[in-house]
């Protein structure tokens, strides 16, 4: 099964690299993975999306605990949460298909953030199956770049992950 | 008063009560090697090669229970350790290593002797830490000790840059540090306690199985008497031999890929399976769908990434072995539950039919001397109280089975890594931490020639190792699983061109003895024994083809066991085939 792992690290380097050895190590799947500061400075959250059975799950959150840059942890997908993420994609847009793109990216709404005479820069949120979708709309023939930035996630409710 | 980084480095070593370093200098480091020579409170031990070090500091600190302090220079300082930091890492072994790094400058530059430390031991080590400003030197020594020593111990290294070395800062040593992100759980929970005490009073066939977390835990005492309370049978893994008296009847033996019948079949047929510090190894567990198939499982253990990693616990309690012990013994005292006196005793029957297989005999010989007859007369005539470490093969396997500890920290081996090499420079930090008392390494002539180096090591300091070389002229658990599943095809296991063992050891500065007749075994252990100041190398030719019995095969369950052919005839075996 899926699994979002919310994670607040201690902002030092090689923190990133013991997560990301762990899971090389011990030979568990990542799908995906962001991190940056919070708004203490001296924390990361890091948002980790892997499969695996219950048991393996319980061996990564355990593994993970155990590192000494985690300071707390939590499976949201134990709980109700909500996940987005960012697409930012550059895709041809000439002639016909100028009118077409701009109007499929409003359908998804989408935000153009950057036009030339020959394509446009659009910037689109959500969840994983929303960013597929308009991929798929949009189809392989006009696109020159994709940039995905992995779910980040936070579970829904008046409760936080913080210290 | 401003130090330098080295003189802060020296006095942090003090104050944390540290007695020996052991280390090999180089350019990074010398900052620290001059300020260790402008004292003599620290003592420095100079290896031979930086992997003894960490072995060397590692035999310390198991024989001891205090942390081993290994100091190396940069790049290929730190790389020779990396063997004995994996080694300390699968044994959970309290280690810090210090390794001389780059100047900041010039860290990312491929500067000379320039390596990654912290990334070439990040997967080895319970932590490790880059200092990169003087001024947080004192407090990462601190942590790294705190880090080392608390919770499941393991090693630390801190990669100091040569720069930091030299920069000036006031010193501070803290007297204690925490850190939000490292709080190991101590007591263990209370309804888990109870829940397993209640299981445990209600066994019919109980077994308490014990690894090396109740010797790292100082728990032996509280074992110990959590055992003869029940009356229950024990076993030891590898790891956690000497936690529980072997000369106790209520002890079975050593279990797993080389223990006894008693304690694999016990394992087995068990209902009630109580494991204390240890963590279901693939040599302990055999095939994981055969294991314990009638067991209801209590696991305790202070990491919780132990539990239920290879076999699902049905009580799991997390805290440190020690109070758990105590808290389960309060329990059981108080319990107006009395373990099932008859279920017990038909349960200690049965038992003693598997006992009564005498698994561990072995054919004698007066022509050629067998490696079990050296070990057994080894143990004789140290009265069992030697600390005896080994390398890594069959002598390790006849050691742990013939050798019978009563007390913890006595048996010192690589059990997790199975690091040959191992024995000696372990030994060498055992006899520093036991001055006068017998430490004997036991080895066989493959694994001594991966650190023979340290041969020097043990001159400079006088130190009377004493080491019983079993030279069968081959890696024999190599050569014995070629022999039983590749088909005798001896494929590089015969070890050729042996230098001769007496000459070798005597250019070191020491004595050399070569026994080849099972008449001159006992006489030469006493000579070499009467020896109290010298170092002495018994090279004991043995038989070159003995295998080590019984055992469990791969993909074999506990309960299918090979029995040594000379055991094979008996009705026990029938009964069981």
């Amino acid at each position: 099964m899926r699994h979002i792992i919310s994670l607040l690290l201690e902002n030092e380097s090689g923190a990133l690299s013991r997560v990301a050895g762990l899971f090389s190590a011990r030979g568990y799947n990542i799908e995906s993975l962001t991190v940056a500061a919070t708004e203490d400075p001296t924390l990361s959250r890091m948002t980790l999306v892997t499969r695996g059975s219950d048991e393996i799950i319980e061996q990564i959150t355990k593994q993970l605990n155990k590192l000494l840059d985690v300071v707390k942890l939590v499976d949201l997908t134990e709980g109700a949460h909500i996940e987005r993420e960012m697409l930012l994609i550059k895709v041809e847009a000439t002639d016909g298909a100028r009118e077409e793109v701009k109007r499929l990216s409003d359908i998804f709404r989408g935000r153009i953030i950057d036009v030339t005479d020959r394509a446009y820069t659009i910037e689109l949120t959500g969840t994983g199956d929303k960013l597929d979708a308009f991929l798929q709309t949009l189809g392989k023939a006009g696109i020159i770049e994709v940039v995905r930035s992995g779910p980040s996630a936070i579970a829904r409710g008046d409760k936080g992950l913080h210290l | 008063m401003e130090l330098t980084g080295a003189e802060i480095f020296v006095r942090c070593l003090r104050d944390e009560g540290v007695e020996y370093v052991f280390g090999y200098p180089g350019g990074a480091s010398l900052h620290i090697y001059d300020a260790l020579y402008k004292q003599d409170e620290v003592k420095h031990v100079l290896v031979r090669h930086e992997q003894g070090a960490a072995h060397a500091a590692d035999g310390y600190a198991r024989s001891s229970g205090k942390p081993g302090v290994v100091l190396v220079t940069s790049g290929p300082g730190v790389t020779n350790t990396v063997t004995g930091i994996a080694t300390a890492y699968m044994d959970s072994i309290p280690i810090v290593v210090f390794s001389g790094q780059v100047a900041t400058s010039l860290i990312g530059n491929d500067a000379f002797q320039e390596v990654d430390a912290v990334g070439i031991t990040r997967p080895c080590v319970k932590h490790n830490f880059l200092v990169k400003d003087v001024k947080n030197l004192a407090e990462t020594i601190k942590k790294a000790f705190y880090i080392a020593t608390t919770g499941r111990p393991g090693p630390v290294v801190v990669d100091i840059p040569k720069d930091v070395t030299a920069h000036k800062t006031e010193y501070h040593y803290p007297k204690s540090v925490s850190l939000r992100s490292y709080s190991p759980v101590t007591k263990g929970h209370s309804g888990q306690i109870r829940k397993a005490v209640d299981l445990i009073m209600q066994a019919k066939r109980p077994m308490i199985y014990t690894g090396g977390g109740v010797i790292l835990g100082e728990s032996s005492k509280q074992l110990t008497e959590f055992v003869r309370l029940l009356g229950y049978p024990c076993t030891n893994t590898l790891m956690g031999l000497g936690a529980f008296p072997a000369t106790d009847p209520l002890f079975v033996g050593m279990l797993g890929m080389h223990g006894t019948y008693e304690a694999n079949m016990a394992m087995h047929e068990c209902d009630v399976l109580v494991a204390i510090g240890a963590r279901f190894d693939d040599r302990v567990t055999g095939e994981l769908s055969k294991f314990c198939p009638h067991a209801r499982i209590v696991h305790v253990d202070i990491d919780p990434s132990s539990i239920s990693k290879n076999v699902p616990v049905e009580i799991p309690i997390v805290g440190s072995v020690d109070n758990v012990l105590r808290d389960m013994i309060k329990l059981v005292k108080e319990s107006k539950q009395r373990p099932d006196k008859a279920a017990l005793q038909a349960w200690w029957k049965q038992i003693n039919e598997w006992r009564s297989l005498e698994c561990l005999k072995y054919e004698h010989s007066d022509k050629v001397i067998k490696p079990q007859a050296v070990l057994e007369k080894l143990y004789e005539l140290t009265r069992g109280d030697a600390f005896v470490t080994s390398d890594v093969g069959q002598h390790q396997m006849w050691a742990a089975q013939f050798y019978k500890f009563d007390k913890p920290r006595r048996w010192i081996n690589s059990g997790g890594l199975g690091t040959m090499g191992f024995g000696l420079p372990a030994a060498i930090g055992a006899q520093f931490a036991h001055p006068g008392e017998t430490v004997v390494c036991v080895t066989g002539e493959a694994s001594i020639q991966m650190c023979i180096q340290e041969l020097s090591t043990c001159k400079q300091y006088s130190l009377p190792i004493k080491i019983v070389n079993l030279n069968n002229r081959y890696m024999g658990m190599v050569r014995q699983w070629q022999e039983f599943f590749y088909d005798r095809r001896y494929s590089h296991s015969y070890m050729d061109a042996l230098p001769d063992f007496i000459k070798l050891a005597e250019s070191y500065g020491h004595v050399g003895m070569q026994i080849d007749k099972p008449s001159d075994v006992e006489g030469a252990l006493k000579e070499a024994f009467k020896l109290k100041d010298r170092l002495v190398f018994m090279d004991f030719i043995t038989d070159q083809t003995e295998n080590v019995y019984p055992m469990i095969a791969a993909g074999k369950g506990q309960h299918e066991m090979q029995l040594s052919p000379c055991r094979r005839d008996t009705s026990a075996e029938r009964e069981l085939a």
